[in-house]
């Protein structure tokens, strides 16, 4: 991978460029040590707008693991952008001091801005309601890792579809490989955008929606469930109305496959019960840990060091 | 019945929307050049009733009509020369519209970001929608800046 690249959606890598970065991601789940001198003169900027903890604690663990080191806040308050410094003037300045910047910020766009005037590699770490491309990445990976391929699978997405931007990305990102089907299971008011089903009838892709988890589930490969998030609704009675409306329990998953794989972007709120957490089948918390693994593949690949994977005859682009 | 003369060199952007020429003008940038320029509102039309007309005398390469394929597809662009038409021009799509719509979406990062050009860029030719280049918006007849 030559040139300053950056990571603004999970369509700016071509299929075999996430392949080589999944490449790279199983060998350092396979020889974790080998890899953790790789950037050890490198600084991570983490510059967070809004809380994020799971994905910002990924990406500094993902730093640390690779012997780089870690600057940066974890809210606006806590930088320039409260006394009202431009993104565009903060990257100029976070640039004179680290080498690649993984962004977070309740704009959406704000990491692309970034990007457009950045010296160095920007990763959008989720901007608003719009992009969360490692979350995809990581997601990706998981499949992979549990399927052996990121092809010939049926995918069930749960809850809010509509607002949730971990499922548009993945429902993309997925249209690129072979022999997929989905399964859209969401209340009336949480339907996927038409954009998405106009994009799977394009490619005539196969889809389905309906309301109810228990007549979706026997048929699927992947159950990917999300959580209804309040802060993408700007009214409190449809969030309570609605953040209830599936949990999948012991009884439900009862109905699935013996290898159906429940996949959760988190973090969970109640609709997976806990006691699902004991079944084989929930692959929730390894995701996260894929996660890690593809935030440290992601950070190599984007400065050019991919030497302890080269070293071991990986061909890295 | 109210006369303008012909021109010798430039346009006469003919069909426009009754009420839409003002907008034009600024799309254009028609207020920065040095040109002359005749704005025809509420003319008679078989077509369409009423209608908008704009004449303006200028070197033909000076004005960059793509935009108003966005704006307005049944514009007729008549080129002329020496007093004559010599084209009627088809206007296209163009790939990049610069400050022409605004993003409505509040969540979008050009809502605050001093200094940010509203930039939309051509997702579907066929249905000719615009999308904005940082938060995926859709493009709205009504998001015209002006």
């Amino acid at each position: 991978m030559n040139g300053l690249r950056h990571l603004m959606s999970p369509m700016d890598f071509s299929v075999e460029e996430l392949d080589a970065i999944f490449d790279v991601a199983f060998d350092i789940e396979a020889h974790l040590h080998d890899y953790k001198g790789a950037l050890d003169t490198r600084i991570l900027a983490t510059c967070f707008y809004e809380p994020s903890t799971r994905t910002r604690l990924s990406f500094e663990t993902a730093m640390l693991r690779l012997g780089g080191r870690v600057i940066g806040f974890a809210d606006a308050s806590s930088s320039s952008a409260a006394k009202g410094e431009s993104v565009a003037d903060t990257i100029r300045t976070i640039a004179c001091f680290a080498d690649i910047c993984a962004m977070r910020h309740p704009k959406e766009g704000a990491p692309m801005v970034a990007s457009e005037v950045s010296p160095i590699p920007v990763i959008n770490a989720g901007d608003g309601g719009h992009h969360h491309p490692t979350q995809t990445l990581t997601d990706l990976l998981t499949i992979r890792a549990l399927k052996g391929s990121l092809s010939s699978f049926t995918i069930g997405l749960c809850g809010d579809l509509k607002f949730g931007r971990t499922v548009h990305s993945l429902i993309h990102a997925l249209t690129r490989y072979d022999n997929i089907r989905f399964v859209f299971i969401s209340p009336a008011e949480l339907v996927v955008p038409d954009y998405i089903t106009e994009l799977l009838d394009e490619k005539n892709i196969p889809y389905e929606a309906t309301r109810r988890l228990d007549d979706a589930i026997p048929d699927l490969d992947f159950l990917y469930m999300t959580r209804v998030q309040r802060e993408r609704f700007f009214n409190e009675e449809d969030y309570i109305r609605l953040k209830d409306y599936y949990i999948l329990d012991r009884k439900k998953l009862s109905r699935a496959k013996s290898d159906m794989y429940i996949l959760h972007p988190l973090p969970r709120v109640n609709e997976i019960a806990v006691d699902v957490d004991e079944d084989p089948r929930a692959a929730y918390f390894r995701q996260v840990q894929y996660g890690m693994y593809v935030r440290m593949a992601l950070i190599l690949t984007l400065l050019g060091e991919t030497k302890a994977g080269i070293n071991r005859g990986l061909l890295i682009r | 019945m109210l006369n303008v003369g012909k021109i010798e060199e430039g346009f006469v952007l003919d069909h426009i929307q009754a009420g839409k020429s003002m907008s034009l003008y600024r799309h254009l940038g028609l207020d920065r050049l040095d040109c002359t320029v005749a704005i025809i509102k509420n003319a008679r039309s078989g077509k369409l009733g009423k209608k908008d007309i704009l004449k303006v005398e200028c070197d033909i390469d000076t004005l960059n009509l793509d935009v108003l394929a966005y704006i307005d597809h049944n514009i007729t662009v008549n080129v002329i020369k020496d007093g004559e038409i010599v084209e009627k021009r088809a206007l296209e799509l163009p790939r990049i519209l610069e400050d022409i719509c605004i993003c409505k979406n509040p969540r979008c990062i050009t809502s605050i970001e001093q200094g940010l050009r509203h930039i939309f860029y051509l997702a579907d030719e066929k249905n000719e929608v615009y999308r904005c280049r940082y938060c995926d918006e859709r493009a709205r007849g009504n998001d015209s800046g002006s």
